[in-house]
């Protein structure tokens, strides 16, 4: 069965031809939707929220794209127990529509990062970490200001944490967290910028494949 | 049409990287009597229609405030 995956874009929106190009390779077709879509197309079978700036961060990051039409179909997408992956501003929309616990505040260092980061697999059971065992390491590329997760971990499963240092204060080293039903994620690295050798690190391919029913994106 | 001011404020138990690196400004330019900053929002709407205090408490839930990471206060100056 192909995988059918909508990329939601929202004004501000950077990541989502990245993102969709990855998956393409992997065998899905995409579909770039709209924030002021009040639907899903129809036999959707994943959903991506790209990186970026939505609505240029104002108010608070993802604070207004999360309340936009096409949230109430992501919403009932994954109260459906599909699969929802947010990447950077896409994990801070999940977090503002209260689909993942938490909220990302600022860096710590009040500086923009943009570096490769070393992260742990925590919970290795659910589809976001593919075959990597609990405890095991991957390397993808972090890029953010406000990227310092703040919340309580035992509202959701704890997927990944920064190896090493701490690069924005986040609690508990938090870098990605799933919702307990493990068919939601978000995390502040970008998989989607880590998927080739020759781009440094394939290890992002483990987390893309969330999405899709194979489970690898390569 | 009432004059609605909503303050935002980070939580108390909230980290406030911007509040940190202003007191440490402050520190550096000699100012040397300041203890903790805090910084948040100040919001001004003109509302009309009745009971411009309740409206802005919706607003709040509904957009204008996370609880989880932010308090705030409503006033009305009329």
């Amino acid at each position: 069965m192909t995988d059918h995956i909508a990329v939601i874009r929202f004004p501000g929106s950077l990541d989502h031809e990245a993102a969709g190009r990855v998956l393409r390779e992997a065998g899905a077709t995409t579909i770039v939707v709209s924030h002021h879509d009040h639907q899903l197309p129809q036999g959707t079978t994943g959903v991506v929220l790209p990186g970026g700036f939505s609505y240029g961060d104002h108010l608070r990051c993802g604070a207004i794209a999360s309340r936009t039409p096409i949230m109430d179909a992501v919403r009932s997408f994954a109260e459906a127990g599909g699969p929802v992956l947010g990447i950077c501003n896409g994990f801070q929309i999940l977090c503002e529509a209260g689909l993942l616990p938490g909220a990302l505040l600022s860096n710590d260092t009040q500086s923009f990062i943009c570096k490769q980061v070393g992260l742990e697999v925590v919970d290795a059971d659910t589809r976001w970490t593919g075959d990597a065992a609990a405890g095991s390491e991957i390397s993808i590329p972090i890029k953010h200001h406000d990227g310092a997760w703040q919340g309580d971990p035992s509202q959701g499963r704890v997927i990944f944490r920064y190896v090493g240092e701490n690069p924005n204060g986040a609690h508990d080293a938090i870098a990605g967290i799933a919702n307990m039903d493990g068919n939601v994620m978000g995390l502040m690295p970008h998989p989607e910028m880590a998927c080739e050798a020759l781009l440094g690190s394939a290890d992002g391919a483990l987390v893309m494949g969330g999405v899709l029913a194979q489970g690898v994106a390569a | 049409m009432s004059k609605v001011t909503i303050t935002v404020m980070p939580r108390v138990e909230t980290l406030d990287p911007q509040g940190q690196a202003v007191a440490g400004a402050l520190s550096h330019l000699g100012f040397d009597t300041v203890g903790d900053v805090r910084i948040g929002k100040h919001i001004v709407l003109e509302i009309t229609g009745d009971d411009p205090a309740a409206q802005a408490h919706a607003m709040c839930d509904k957009l204008l405030v996370n609880k989880l990471i932010e308090d705030y206060t409503v006033s009305i100056d009329d």
